[in-house]
């Protein structure tokens, strides 16, 4: 029987007693079923039925874990530098991490979202929001390796990010807070009218995955939360909640929670296409990074763009029309039918559902009560699809099983709700350990969701692990919805702040893993594909060694003739065309990292020799019997000595 | 004597698949190997299962000081089976159709079969004779040099035939789609010549 702390049966007890339900009171392993072992066991040499890829918040990385096992496959760097890799440290990645502000290594990433086709999810790419420094990234499910990184111009706090669209047709990111556009120095009590916020929409090659920022819509200075774009019938369109409609600059906690009801921005982004091709927009001048990893040459570039096509809702009818939703909404989402927006009140007892034919009803009608700098409000009844009465306390976000029902997170009460869409009865529920956030059903949030199982995403841990310390690692558990009621199944920990997941069948990634980089595609410059390109070459004080990696040697394994003082590139170039068989490259003194080579690969490390000496370099990534043996020496000469530069394999 | 004749040129043609088809297969498995490497021997050379399968059988041969895998050119072999296949294939043809218009008797078909014989079983020495040298021609400064329990030097000739442990691969070699194509062609002319003598001795 596990110890119950204080704050559990404090937290406990407020969950019992803001929502009266029973079954709560159960210890704290909750109605586990005795087989439950069994349902998440998957034997030695088995694979996992579905992976999931769970942002990894303040990490700035994504996790990929498998499920039902809970089992943590890769940790896949999106904009933090990785040493485990050199992602972000070697020569080819660096250029990925770079923005306006100069080179940001790390980032707040909140919500995967993976790329659709007609609604579905079709396992090509993973888009991902650096919250911080604003910012999308597209993440390759054939490489797992993170291929392009755009920069958001105008946006500040890029957290009502990354959602796409039913075919994949734009990537949405929206601003959390809203600045002054362009930025320029002012008292920041003058925020109310004078702040705006940025909507932006980036379109996606289909072929390569290449993003564009097609253009952004400016909308009043609220904070946009979260959004999810229409499905089906509602495609065409995509819904964000608001908060802070009030434009509170100060104690927001507080001066930003005095209305009794903010707003879900319904957004036509099919009329905003329109806009664009009738050139009603205007184009401004604004610098954004846009950084591209090419899979041939195995590098990545950085551009600087400067101007961007910009619709202002405010004076463009039709574009923008404001649902009114109690209270402080946070989630925003669609049910498959796309019929139905759910808008979780943070602050609200209820659950407030609009619809989507009665939304468009409303607008034809031109029903609507009154407007906020010049965009219609519509009315709250007159949109209204349904309330889910008194779920819980603090609800935050909602998925759907396929089924007709729907499982909403809450917060304040620590609990999964299940409620059925339509006829807006609880159904079930079961606590979480502790304060869930974000839940995430596989394909759950598009138009065909496997409702097999829900993975709730806790932001605190408590007692579920042995303890580490002041901190532990974040809890997600696993519940089988299969059935009538749903079932814990396990809890596991995660890598640093998950947020939302994305999840998916297993069947739709694997077969498209790549296993290598095929060595005769390998069109890096600095590529040595054969014996016969291995060479060291002197310019001035900068000395480039191109050297090939294979089981169980560096060739070459000597060199002579670096001088202190010189910057010296590290080629390598990994000639293994066998799956699972990298190589590493480490060498003394170096200041930023090891590498990561995969097969067929070449990465660059600098390195700049302070010592005067015989220095050794190895490979770090334990490759064969003879991996121990897989090193050489490099001598470094005092500066300005003319030690001959000369290199070799195997000689005496 | 004709439906005879036939069933020695459809007999004699099917040696052609050996110029589509592997002569013969082995494969390498071992538990770090999930996806077991595989060869597969041609008359014009050999080939890995998987597009990289040789690198990586090369790549573990060093160890123990085999030499790569050959090339097609790097051996006389692949250059004289082609030749001597394709002649294999005209004479029989030529044979059947003498039989057909008659000016040939049943004995030329079984006598095509026992030089065909003999041809192949020259074959199988020499492929046996490369693949000892191949496993016993051991690089002296090889990486791993291992000995039987009774202290004699170790080889890794495949087995020619069959499965072989070989240290913790199971080695396993077996005729292919192209050598079974052969062998069905051959039977053929055997059954050319036992059709061919019945027809005769109903005659008779
Ligand atoms: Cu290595």
């Amino acid at each position: 029987m596990k110890k119950l702390s204080l704050p559990t049966v404090l937290f406990m007890t407020l969950a019992t007693v803001f929502t009266g339900c029973k079954d709560q009171g159960d210890k704290s392993n909750g109605a586990l079923t005795s087989n439950a072992a069994e349902r998440v066991y998957v034997e030695p040499g088995q694979y996992d039925e579905f992976y999931a890829f769970l942002s990894g918040g303040f990490s700035g990385q994504m996790s990929v874990y498998g499920i039902p096992s809970g089992r943590l496959l890769k940790v896949v760097p999106v904009f933090s530098q990785d040493p485990e890799k050199g992602y972000g440290y070697n020569e080819e990645t660096k250029p990925m991490l770079n923005t306006t502000h100069g080179f940001i290594p790390w980032d707040d990433t909140h919500h995967p979202d993976m790329s659709q086709t007609n609604g579905k999810l079709d396992g090509r790419w993973i888009f991902m929001n650096g919250n911080n420094t604003p910012r999308v990234a597209r993440i390759s499910l054939s490489t797992f390796e993170t291929e392009e990184i755009m920069e958001i111009p105008n946006s500040a706090g890029n957290h009502n990010s990354a959602f796409v669209t039913e075919n994949t047709e734009y990537v949405v990111a929206g601003t959390r807070f809203s600045v002054p556009i362009p930025q320029k120095d002012m008292p920041i009590k003058d925020y109310k009218g004078n702040f705006k916020a940025s909507l932006s929409f980036l379109s996606v090659d289909q072929d390569s995955g290449e993003m564009d920022l097609s253009f952004q819509i400016r909308l009043p200075g609220f904070n946009y939360d979260l959004a999810h774009p229409g499905r089906d019938k509602s495609h065409g369109w995509i819904f964000i909640t608001t908060y802070n409609t009030e434009e509170a600059h100060t104690l927001q906690e507080v001066n930003a929670s005095q209305n009794d009801k903010d707003f879900i921005a319904a957004v036509n982004w099919k009329k905003a296409e329109e806009y664009i091709k009738e050139g009603k927009f205007k184009t401004e001048k604004a610098e954004y990074a846009h950084n591209i990893f090419d899979e041939d040459t195995h590098m990545a570039t950085s551009t600087i763009k400067d101007e961007v096509r910009v619709l202002d809702a405010s004076e463009l009818p039709g574009l923008v029309y404001f649902l009114p939703t109690p209270k402080s909404p946070h989630g925003c989402d669609v049910d498959p039918t796309g019929e139905y927006i759910i808008g979780n009140g943070k602050l609200s007892a209820d659950l407030t559902v609009h619809s989507f034919s009665k939304m468009l009803d409303a607008i034809e009608n031109e029903k609507f009560d009154g407007e906020a700098y010049n965009i219609p409000i519509l009315n709250f009844e007159d949109v209204l699809g349904g309330t889910v009465k008194q779920p819980g306390l603090g609800p935050l976000h909602t998925e759907f099983d396929g089924k007709g029902n729907a499982y909403t997170t809450f917060f304040i009460s620590s609990e999964v709700v299940k409620w059925n869409v339509g006829t807006w009865e609880v159904l079930d529920r079961k606590p979480t350990y502790y304060s869930p956030g974000h839940l995430s059903i596989p394909g759950g949030n598009s138009q065909e969701p496997w409702g097999k199982y829900v993975l709730a995403m806790n932001k605190i841990t408590k007692d579920r692990y042995l303890p580490t310390g002041p901190e532990m690692n974040h809890s997600a558990q696993l519940y089988d919805i299969s059935g009538e009621k749903m079932e814990l199944l396990s809890d596991f920990p995660t890598i640093g702040e998950p947020h939302y997941a994305s999840m998916a069948p297993a069947d739709l990634i694997a077969p498209n893993s790549k296993k290598i980089y095929k060595l005769s595609e390998n069109k890096h410059p600095h590529a040595a594909t054969s014996p016969a390109d291995v060479r060291v070459e002197r310019d001035g004080n900068e000395v480039h060694v191109y050297m090939t990696m294979v089981r169980s040697h560096l060739n070459p394994d000597n060199i002579e003739g670096i001088k202190v003082g010189d910057k010296v590139y590290f080629h390598l170039t990994n000639l293994e065309q066998d799956f699972d068989v990298p190589h590493g490259f480490a060498v003394i003194g170096a200041e930023n990292a090891e590498l990561l080579v995969m097969p067929g690969s070449t990465e660059t490390l600098v390195w700049e020799p302070k010592k005067v000496g015989v220095w050794p370099f190895y490979c770090t990534d334990f490759c064969s019997a003879l991996h121990q043996e897989m090193s050489g020496y490099i001598r470094v000469s005092p500066e300005g000595s003319n030690t001959e530069l000369k290199w070799s394999l195997g000689e005496e | 004597m004709k439906k005879a004749s036939l069933i020695m040129i459809i007999g004699s043609l099917l040696l052609l698949g050996l110029f589509k088809f592997p002569l013969w297969h082995i494969q390498l498995e071992a538990p770090q190997y999930p996806d077991p490497l595989g060869m597969h021997i041609f008359i014009e050379g050999i080939q890995g299962e998987e597009e990289f399968d040789i690198q990586n059988i090369d790549g573990l041969n060093h160890y123990i000081g085999m030499r790569t895998i050959p090339k097609p050119e790097e051996m006389w072999e692949f250059e004289v089976f082609p030749l001597v296949i394709i002649a294999m294939v005209v004479l029989g043809v030529l044979i059947g159709i003498l039989g057909f218009i008659g000016k040939v008797g049943y004995n030329w078909f079984l006598g095509w079969f026992v030089l065909m014989s003999v041809l192949g079983v020259l074959g199988m020495y020499d492929f046996n004779a490369w693949l000892t040298d191949y496993g016993s021609n051991l690089d002296p400064n090889a990486i791993m040099k291992l000995t039987h329990p009774d202290g004699t030097p170790m080889t890794y000739s495949p087995p020619l035939l069959g499965h072989e442990k070989m240290l913790n691969f199971d080695v396993t070699s077996l005729p292919h789609t192209g050598a079974w194509m052969m062998f069905v062609g051959m039977s053929l002319t055997v059954v050319a010549f036992f059709v061919g003598r019945r027809k005769r001795e109903k005659r008779a």
